[in-house]
């Protein structure tokens, strides 16, 4: 059978002959990929997120050929790694950095696609890979965290794998379905460190392909947030955009070598991170007899964490008569069945959550399902964004104010969620999560709200 | 486009020249990275510390017999020679493969490199793994007392028949090409001996 034309010379026109998909893939998603010109800063993070989970990766490859997944050797084994073997502190220390770096680059990248609306038609699938993504990454993270069976790591696997037991019915034979004990043991340990090195990574390494693909597919969107495809050149490429390799490819690289920069000026001199990237107690192997005093999670989990703990009967009022008031807010919004149907929905909801009916369920399930709804909203963002423009460059300024209100209670709840329960943080957490939840339910009336500018016709770009 | 390099017009000199700069930087870089991922697959202080050189006290051995100890994991002989073996040693000088240890492949220390394969005739020290495929040969066997070493005497690896006289010199024809392994040793005293260093290197 004749081989395929090629215009390729030497080694590589033998190969792109008998394997075409090597340059044309090439093309598509390098060399003829065509970007809009006017990315800014906010579009480093895509690559950089690439770029950390290949460090994970590989620094976790190495970690494993000397850690030993058993609860008598585990804590042992990772002391042997930062004091025995040659180079094993500066490897485990790229991937406790790591690990973190991992959650700011990608909460960067989530807030950017906030502020374009770049999981707006025709990108909602690439949001929803990347909200699966997100998903992946955090269990990633916990089951990770269990590994050097510190103290921390022991209560805190204890404490999540109990918010399982929490759901009504099936919680508890699910809790002990998922440690493989009555407690969480060497049989938690093992399982999880087979999770966490081979499984989660193979669904995350798909997840980020799909991710890319349908990006690719439908084309990036642009601080403008308008579309460069609709302006092409004769030869059907945009007018506004630019071949992504070499453009993207030298511009990332720069922005990579200050990124590594900062990781490894943390890696080498604060690895600690006060604290906060390798905890204090966690220094303490585990003990199944003896809760620390201060249990929290790593703190790219603490505004969630903080929602968990704002539950409690008083703020059940509180969510319960919201859910009443959203209902009524849905049967005036919708026409026909639905209109009854959600309103139907809110009230069975509100029977089960208002302290004083006879049905209702704990504040510590309500607690589960509110931490659960805090990361499954994020889902619903491109069908809650009503917005008749996308980016935030042309919607009212105080759009903008909303999210950067967003943005504050987030970090406020974070803060919370490190620090001990305490006084103010009774109301604090309720207050924050109600905002929270809040600026998404509302999203379909506030987005709609205000005097929108018209977006350009051409992508604003200021060549330097 | 990309592929048809006239295309571009002729090649930029300073282009390139900040692309190989870049370029270079990048591979060294690399590399410096690569130096502790590398690095950690050799031996671990622990494991070091496991290969620690071992002192044997000779006095417990009586004449004609031989003693194991475990050095790195692996099984090393202390054999107590008696006349009857020194000679049964001289007797083998035709018939083994490298009568004068001059083979590379486990190269016998200088030391050793004598007729009899020890620093001190009477007690010969090696590594018990057959230099063919790493089994431990069982011995010493008398002359005459088994049926593949025959008139010989010495080891017989089980595995696959190589034998070994009494210096852990290997005999002609056999599937084993090499000599025992001599390991580096020393003598702290007429009765200790160190297994593991020599002194040297």
């Amino acid at each position: 059978m004749a081989l395929h034309e090629t215009e390729y010379k030497g080694l590589l026109g033998w190969v792109d002959q008998r394997m075409p998909t090597l340059m044309s893939e090439y093309k598509k998603h390098l060399s003829e990929y065509y970007a809009p010109k006017n990315f800014n800063v906010w579009y480093i993070f895509g690559g950089l997120a690439i770029t950390v989970l290949a460090i994970q990766i590989v620094t976790g490859i190495f970690l494993t050929m000397h850690y030993k997944p058993d609860a008598r050797y585990a804590f042992e084994s990772v002391e042997y790694i930062m004091r025995e073997v040659p180079g094993g502190w500066f490897i485990r220390y790229m991937h406790s950095t790591g690990a973190s770096f991992f959650f700011i680059v990608v909460y960067l990248h989530m807030f950017r696609a906030l502020m374009y609306g770049s999981y707006r038609k025709p990108r909602e699938l690439i949001w929803i890979f990347g909200c699966l993504i997100f998903l992946c990454l955090m269990a990633e993270a916990f089951m990770g965290y269990l590994l050097p069976w510190g103290q921390m790591s022991y209560w805190g696997a204890q404490v999540i794998v109990n918010l399982f037991a929490a759901i009504p019915l099936i919680g508890p034979d699910l809790a002990v379905f998922i440690r493989g004990d009555y407690v969480v043991s060497d049989a938690t340990l093992n399982r999880f460190f087979a999770l966490h090195v081979i499984a989660i990574p193979l669904v995350l390494i798909g997840l980020v392909v799909a991710h890319i693909l349908a990006l690719h597919d439908v084309g990036s969107n642009n601080p403008d947030g308008i579309e460069i495809k609709d302006k092409k050149d004769e030869k059907g490429r945009p007018l506004d955009g630019i071949p992504f390799h070499p453009y993207y490819t030298v511009h990332d690289i720069f922005w990579l070598g200050l990124f590594l920069i900062a990781f490894f000026s943390v890696v080498f001199f604060l690895p600690e991170a006060g604290g906060y990237f390798l905890e204090w107690t966690n220094f303490n192997p585990a003990n199944p007899l003896s809760t620390p005093a201060h249990i929290a999670p790593v703190w790219y989990f603490t505004p969630y964490y903080s929602v968990l703990r704002a539950v409690t009967t008083p703020f059940m009022w509180a969510l319960g008569l919201g859910v009443i008031g959203y209902g009524i807010l849905l049967y005036f919004t919708f026409r026909g069945t639905l209109r009854f149907v959600s309103l139907g929905a809110a009230l069975v909801l509100a029977v089960f959550m208002l302290p004083l009916s006879p049905l209702a369920l704990d504040p510590k399930f309500w607690g589960v399902v509110a931490m659960g709804a805090a990361v499954m909203i994020f889902f619903g963002l491109p069908w809650l964004d009503h917005s008749p423009v996308r980016s935030m460059r042309y919607r009212p300024q105080w759009h903008f104010g909303l999210l950067m209100a967003f943005v504050l209670v987030f970090l406020v709840l974070g803060y919370f969620g490190l620090q001990p329960p305490s006084a103010a943080n009774e109301i604090i957490a309720p207050v924050g999560t109600l905002l929270y939840f809040a600026f998404f339910l509302l999203m379909p009336w506030w987005s709609r709200m205000g005097e929108f500018k018209t977006p350009p016709d051409r992508v604003t770009f200021h060549p330097h | 486009m990309s592929s048809n390099p006239t295309a571009n017009g002729p090649a930029d000199g300073e282009r390139r020249a900040a692309l190989v700069t870049a370029g270079a930087v990048g591979a060294a870089g690399a590399c410096a990275l690569a130096v502790p991922f590398v690095s950690s697959f050799a031996p671990s202080e622990r494991a070091r510390a496991a290969g620690a050189p071992v002192e044997f006290d000779l006095s417990g051995v009586p004449p004609g017999e031989m003693r194991t100890v475990e050095w790195r994991g692996k099984p090393v002989w202390i054999l107590r020679r008696t006349p009857e073996m020194i000679e049964a040693v001289k007797r083998a000088d035709g018939a083994v493969a490298d009568p004068n240890s001059q083979r590379t492949a486990y190269p016998t220390p200088q030391y050793a490199r004598n007729a009899l394969r020890s620093i001190k005739p009477e007690f010969f020290i090696a590594v018990g793994i057959c230099s063919h495929l790493g089994c431990s040969p069982v011995g010493p066997l008398a002359a005459n007392t088994n049926a593949v070493l025959g008139a010989d005497a010495g080891f017989l690896c089980p595995c696959h028949g190589s034998t070994f006289d009494l210096a852990g010199r290997v005999f002609r024809a056999k599937p084993a090409p090499d000599n025992l392994e001599v390991p580096p040793h020393k003598y702290l005293s007429e009765t200790t001996v160190l297994i593991g260093e020599d002194g040297t290197a």
